[in-house]
């Protein structure tokens, strides 16, 4: 009885794989109390309670994004070295997609 | 072998009462989420209950179905719990309005999806094949819904002053209303008889024994139930549930023959 009310739930990213899914999606955010209260909220609003399907939570103020104005030094260095990238092999049919 | 018409009309009355009940906060809930939670309980319970028509119109025959189960009865053909029907607020005289309360609506939830658990649980053994397999699947959602109504019990009794007082309240409110819980029906006891129903009286150790370690972990004071013992599953209800069928059945009955 001695915690104290909040006057406003931290904001919550949710992150969900689904059941056929190779790997976790951003599917939006909510606000919640905590971790667990999250996880039961967004299990609601954004799975529909399917069977089979893994969700993340982590508080918004966990992520750091990286900068719009960043993008010349982090991203545009790498599309014009060609030897950057594995293009130039043949992948044999029988791996299939990779 | 199928299950007594009336006993599956008691599980279904149960599921379609309280879902009724849980609808009602539908844009009225704490917060968005918390609405579509509620929304998401009273649909699940709706589903159980339509399954349950749908087993007992057919066992019925004469051209019952589940709409005319669900639209045209009455209070003394219902046989839900009356902790179903009761109105999500501190008990008042007569037909004096108070707020929506949550933890009335948390509480009672509790004490429902408690033995719910238990009981879907033990009907997937039902010598009714269609029961079992209705058990089995409602087994699932109610086990969400306990974890849902339990989570939010201990939110607010281990919560602040005023957040424990309101769930302590409810909590002494419904307590009694559980008793109903025990004591043997006529149809829960033919349906013992054949093995398509349960024990009642034999969940209830496991049931106190859920209860007991949530409120000890809310911090709440398990009240003495007292000496009333309400008789809703035998059709013998509050003066609540005339005041949701009038509301729930009006369409229905205004329009008998339509089809929607």
């Amino acid at each position: 009885m001695s915690t104290p009310a909040l006057k406003e739930w931290p904001l919550w990213e949710v992150f969900v794989r689904s059941k056929q899914g190779l790997e976790h999606k951003h599917c939006g955010s909510l606000h919640a109390s905590d971790s667990e209260h999250a996880l039961q909220m967004a299990r609601d609003v954004y799975t529909r309670r399917q069977e089979g399907v893994s969700i993340w939570v982590v508080p918004s103020a966990s992520i750091s994004a990286s900068e719009p104005n960043d993008k010349p030094e982090f991203f545009d260095p790498a599309s014009d070295k060609v030897y950057r990238h594995p293009t130039f092999y043949v992948i044999p049919d029988e791996v299939g997609h990779m | 072998m199928n299950a007594p018409i009336d006993y599956l009309l008691h599980l279904a009355d149960n599921a379609l009462i309280l879902g009724q009940r849980n609808a009602e906060w539908c844009g009225h809930g704490p917060i968005l989420e918390e609405d579509i939670a509620l929304s998401n309980n009273s649909l699940d319970l709706i589903g159980q209950a339509r399954m349950l028509y749908q087993h007992a119109a057919e066992l019925q025959g004469n051209g019952a179905t589940e709409d005319t189960l669900a639209y045209f009865r009455d209070v003394p053909d219902f046989k839900n719990y009356t902790l179903c029907e009761l109105p999500h607020m501190p008990l008042m005289a007569a037909t004096s309005a108070g707020d929506r309360d949550f933890a009335t609506t948390i509480v009672r939830n509790f004490l429902y999806s408690s033995l719910m658990v238990l009981v879907w649980d033990q009907l997937q053994n039902s010598k009714d094949a269609q029961l079992a397999a209705i058990a089995a699947k409602s087994l699932k959602e109610v086990r969400y819904h306990l974890r849902h109504s339990r989570d939010w019990l201990v939110r607010m009794g281990d919560g602040t002053a005023e957040s424990h007082t309101k769930a302590q309240t409810a909590l002494d409110q419904f307590m009694s209303y559980t008793q109903e819980f025990w004591t043997t029906s006529p149809a829960e006891a033919a349906a013992l008889a054949t093995g398509t129903g349960i024990d009642m009286a034999a969940l209830q150790n496991d049931w106190n024994q859920i209860v007991n370690e949530a409120l000890k972990e809310a911090t709440l004071q398990r009240p003495a139930a007292g000496g009333f013992v309400p008789t809703g599953k035998q059709g013998l209800h509050s003066e609540h549930l005339g005041f949701v069928l009038a509301e729930m059945q009006s369409l229905a009955r205004a329009h008998p023959e339509a089809t929607w």
